[in-house]
């Protein structure tokens, strides 16, 4: 069942803070750890940076997509 | 901060913030968003070669997050989509052979961007027409019935005839409520889609999303939900060839994924709240935005 649009909106504001927030600290750490690993890959040996960029995207996507849903039900748990 | 692969100073909050306008346009239409993605990133100060391949491993990421919401949702037919990817591919392989042969000719810039405005002008004119139109019959029919609301099609004539081409194999696609359609019929759909995805660059969801809708006759909102599964294997072979040639920062597209990962979601999320003509009717300023991005390339002369 679908729930009204306001709820969801007000939901949504919330989870967009609390992920903001664990989105920079990751940024910041995958920047910071592998940075020079991924530059020294793409100059170096380009096979095994092809291998890596897609195993992090898709990673990252699986991720970063179970962290969002995850934040949403305790959210909402939390709230009703 | 410094992105040392392509070598740029890029603010990683405005790629986050770009990344989640995308990703709220990608899970909300279906669509890639490259035709806004690649002027920013462009504008942003990085160099055109790494815009188009970044810019494609991002819009992969981006789709895996949508398409899963989407599936949750029951709005993704797995048939259609398999069958989409083999016309994809070959129809971009196509498109890009046809840029090669411009190239050797030295009119590529002027044919593509024409074409280029052409098409999205005519897309996005037609879809207008066409979802204002259903609207106001699904509005008649609504209060006639006192039910919920159809994804009403007004203009189904080209819908018809594709789904009555009598070309073997013919399969059923339960998901989209076709009884049988010619495998031909998706072929040539996903053909022309991939077509213009290897001329025109980025994904091409803003042709194949109404070319499904409007020549296959899908419901939109599978529509949208399998274009974006099936961007997530037509743009992951275009990311990967990139990649082999140096044309992908994944730092950008990584840092750029954190804002689209959230805005796939909302997008895909927000589709429950809206019938088929009223997504169809948001869409379709879309490509008339492309069709100025690319005009003002030409009349300006920055040229991929």
């Amino acid at each position: 069942m679908k729930e009204p649009i306001q709820k969801v909106l007000r939901y949504i504001a919330i989870e967009l803070v609390v992920y903001a927030i664990l989105a920079i600290a990751y940024f910041c750490l995958v920047l910071q750890f592998l940075g020079t690993w991924l530059a020294e890959l793409f100059h170096e040996q380009r096979i095994y940076y092809v291998v890596a960029s897609v195993l992090l995207m898709t990673g990252q996507a699986i991720g970063l997509e179970r962290l969002v849903t995850g934040l949403s039900h305790i959210i909402r748990s939390g709230k009703k | 901060m410094f992105f040392p692969i392509s070598g740029v100073h890029i603010n990683p909050l405005l790629l986050g913030i770009l990344g989640l306008v995308i990703g709220i346009l990608g899970g909300f239409f279906g669509v890639g968003g490259s035709f806004l993605s690649g002027p920013s990133l462009f504008s942003l100060g990085m160099p055109y070669n790494f815009v188009v391949g970044t810019d494609l491993i991002h819009i992969v990421g981006k789709s895996i997050v949508a398409a899963r919401q989407h599936r949750i949702l029951g709005h993704i037919d797995l048939k259609l989509a398999t069958v989409m990817v083999a016309g994809t591919l070959v129809g971009s392989e196509t498109g890009v052979d046809a840029i090669e042969a411009l190239k050797r000719s030295g009119e590529v810039n002027l044919v593509v961007g024409l074409t280029a405005i052409i098409v999205f002008t005519v897309v996005s004119i037609f879809g207008a027409w066409e979802s204002w139109q259903a609207l106001r019959k699904s509005r008649s029919t609504t209060s006639d019935t006192g039910g919920s609301k159809p994804d009403v099609l007004v203009f189904d004539r080209l819908a018809k005839l594709f789904q009555g081409l009598p070309l073997a194999p013919r399969i059923s696609l339960k998901e989209s409520g076709i009884p049988k359609i010619s495998v031909w019929s998706i072929v040539l759909v996903s053909y022309v889609g991939g077509f213009f995805s290897g001329f025109l660059g980025g994904g091409a969801g803003y042709i194949r999303m109404p070319a499904m809708v409007y020549l296959l006759g899908i419901p939109t909102h599978i529509a949208v939900g399998t274009d974006l599964f099936e961007i997530i294997i037509s743009a992951g072979y275009g990311a990967i060839r990139h990649a082999m040639n140096g044309n992908v920062d994944i730092l950008v597209a990584l840092v750029m994924h954190t804002g689209a990962a959230v805005g796939a979601q909302l997008g895909a999320r927000l589709t429950q709240y809206f019938s088929g003509p009223w997504i169809r009717l948001a869409f379709a300023p879309l490509p008339l935005l492309g069709a100025i991005v690319v005009a003002n390339a030409l009349i300006t002369g920055h040229h991929s």
